[in-house]
């Protein structure tokens, strides 16, 4: 990849005997969004927090925009919107101006940021609560109040560590919505951390199962599937509006179809594992066989499949 | 979140040209400022001290007049000074209260500067800002130190002008120059708990562990080292009647050095040789030190070159601690 915007090269952390991150290597590509999963305590949020500059790496670079975050954190933090997992606010001011300060650290002259405050706060449906103490926010709120911290700085990356904790479901879907428009249309470079595969699965264009301290698969979902169900890529589920009976005269033949590997009967439904993608053959045989196809289902592996099968397999 | 696709747009627009003037650390002093003043706990103190501080200023207006017209006393003419210091016994003055209070006054400010924000869980956020890491805790102490700043100079100013309208005496240039040192030095006596308190908040996670650190070294301090040095002190001092005169001075001499390790020792011996242009030496003079001494005030040069060795210390304690705070909070790792 050419200019990667976040480029880690061997990083470690250790803490102690523990080596919370272990020679990770990543590198995420302008306007990418990139979704790192993990079981908890696999060292996501450490892997991140040295993206940033909050804590020193044992050893290994974090470079982000071509920038080194540990020896020089301030001008990456220029560029990056980071979103905590809990994120906080000060209690004994409002909301907009908790943005406010943000906005001014950031170095937003005091009118510019109060505009910005107010079409965000507007834009995050807490248009109201605007004046509230962020004391009487509730987690989604803070959530979503977060967010919009993030994007006063109008940041060239956001990381988000967790960003869909405690947001209810059209939230969520506004929120992810927002993030792919962001990415798509502003070239935003995304790093989300989720423990929601599916919608991690939605929104991003590539992912990292992370364990262990280790990044242990990388790619997008295509990739990621050949290379985990490499002997099958392909499932279809063939679905009779009768049982089938047992045992079925017509299983060898079937299996006999180039490419088709494995098959499953349950009832009146055939699984089909299949080295390629032989769905109309199939098909095809069971109506010359004469047999009533109620309905055919091609499987997609999705991520929740991937990453059961990881952890399955170790 | 209704709108937030059409919002995009706004936010992504890399016009930047209106960059501001005031840095990061103004905005945070600022807010520290603003938080402080707003706090309940702030609103309690300043209300302490204002109460000690009329008190003592009442008592020390009813005494003014004998205290002025009693012919030996080389203080006599400096009225403004002795407003600050005489009492009838029944409350004490306000430098000696100074000396109580402004531990705590410091540690209030104090104590929860980092660890409420990380409890919190601002730190995490703010330190993710394009903002230096020293700065804030520089903003914290520079904050406190304004607030405290402008407290004892408007007590100072308001003693000077409820004095001027009371007596309607002659104010002498030499007394405002001893009055605002006596400022300078209760504020970097302040500054000393503030500086002491912001190391406990980074230290300790809880708040209530680091407030309990810092009042309980105030009162170990102001309680119970003065004890134990005379207790420690009495085990090897032979009986009185055997002392010879330098060996007494010299053990005297090594009790004051050994109380003087407390900050609120430097800041009495401090606070007493400028408010009183009398007191000529901290620790005792014989005889031949005193033959042929005039009984008149000293010149506040010399009452400085006196105190310069307590000033000094008490601001290389105060630059102590703030180097400890730099040390435990540059390289810490922030998590939320």
């Amino acid at each position: 990849m050419e200019n990667p915007v976040i480029d880690l090269q061997g990083l470690t952390k250790c803490y102690g005997p523990l080596r919370a991150v272990d020679n990770l290597n990543l590198a995420i590509g302008k306007g990418e969004i990139f979704g790192l999963l993990g079981p908890n305590g696999a060292g996501k949020t450490t892997a991140i927090l040295m993206m940033l500059g909050l804590t020193e790496p044992t050893s290994g670079k974090a470079m982000v925009c071509g920038m080194n975050a540990t020896t020089n954190p301030i001008p990456v933090k220029r560029k990056v919107g980071y979103m905590p997992d809990s994120v906080g606010f000060y209690d004994n001011m409002s909301a907009i101006e908790n943005l406010v300060y943000t906005g001014k650290l950031n170095g937003i002259q005091a009118t510019e940021a109060n505009k910005r405050a107010t079409e965000l706060m507007n834009a995050i449906g807490l248009g109201d609560a605007m004046h509230k103490k962020t004391s009487v926010f509730s987690r989604g709120m803070k959530q979503r109040l977060g967010l919009a911290e993030v994007l006063i700085k109008r940041p060239e990356v956001i990381i988000l560590d967790e960003p869909t904790l405690g947001i209810d479901p059209a939230g969520v879907r506004e929120f992810l919505a927002l993030i792919r428009q962001l990415s798509c249309e502003q070239g935003l470079t995304v790093l989300l951390s989720s423990h929601h595969l599916h919608q991690v699965q939605q929104v991003c264009d590539r992912f990292g199962i992370f364990a262990a301290g280790k990044m242990q698969l990388e790619g997008n979902l295509e990739t990621l599937s050949k290379n985990l169900f490499a002997e099958d890529p392909y499932s279809v589920n063939i679905i009779l509006r009768n049982q089938f009976p047992e045992p079925w005269e017509h299983a060898a033949e079937l299996l006999s179809i180039h490419g088709a590997r494995k098959l499953d009967i349950h009832e009146n439904v055939a699984t089909i594992a299949c080295s390629s993608d032989i769905t109309p053959d199939i098909v095809r045989f069971f109506v010359t066989k004469g047999l009533d196809v109620t309905g055919v289902h091609q499987k997609e592996f999705g991520l929740d499949e991937i990453y059961q099968k990881y952890f399955d397999n170790n | 979140m209704k709108s937030l696709g059409i919002l995009y747009k706004g936010i992504l627009t890399r016009d930047r040209g209106a960059e501001t003037a005031s840095g990061p650390f103004e905005v945070m002093v600022a807010k520290e400022v603003a938080d402080q003043i707003r706090s309940w706990r702030f609103i309690v103190l300043l209300a302490l001290i204002v109460l000690t501080f009329l008190g003592s200023l009442y008592v020390s207006l009813g005494n003014i007049k004998n205290a002025v017209t009693i012919e030996q006393d080389p203080d006599g003419t400096f009225v403004y000074l002795k407003l600050l210091t005489i009492t009838d016994g029944s409350m004490p003055p306000f430098h000696v209260f100074l000396n109580f209070l402004g531990p705590l006054l410091g540690i209030a400010l104090g104590f929860d500067a980092i660890n409420s924000e990380q409890s919190n869980g601002t730190l995490i956020r703010l330190m993710a800002q394009p903002v230096y890491r020293d700065n804030l805790i520089l903003a914290k102490f520079v904050s406190a130190l304004i607030i405290i700043s402008h407290l004892f100079i408007a007590l100072a100013l308001l003693m000077i002008g409820a004095g001027l309208i009371i007596t309607g005496a002659n104010m002498e240039p030499i007394e405002v120059l001893r009055i605002f040192s006596f400022i300078f030095i209760s504020i970097i006596y302040v500054g000393f708990w503030l500086s002491l308190s912001i190391v406990f908040s980074i230290g300790f996670k809880q708040t209530a562990t680091s407030a309990i650190a810092g009042v309980g070294v105030w009162l170990f301090f102001t309680v119970f080292y003065p004890i134990v040095v005379n207790m420690a002190m009495k085990m090897f001092i032979p009986e009185q009647a055997m002392l010879t005169q330098p060996d007494a001075i010299k053990y005297n001499d090594m009790i004051l050095n050994l109380l003087r390790l407390a900050p609120s020792q430097l800041f009495s011996d401090a606070t007493t040789t400028l408010l009183m242009p009398s007191v000529r030496s901290l620790g005792p003079m014989s005889m031949e030190q005193m033959a042929g001494a005039i009984p008149s005030p000293l010149p506040f040069k010399e009452s400085l070159m006196v105190v310069w060795p307590q000033v000094s210390g008490l601001l290389a304690a105060t630059l102590f601690c703030f180097a400890c705070s730099y040390y435990l909070f540059m390289r810490r790792e922030i998590r939320s």
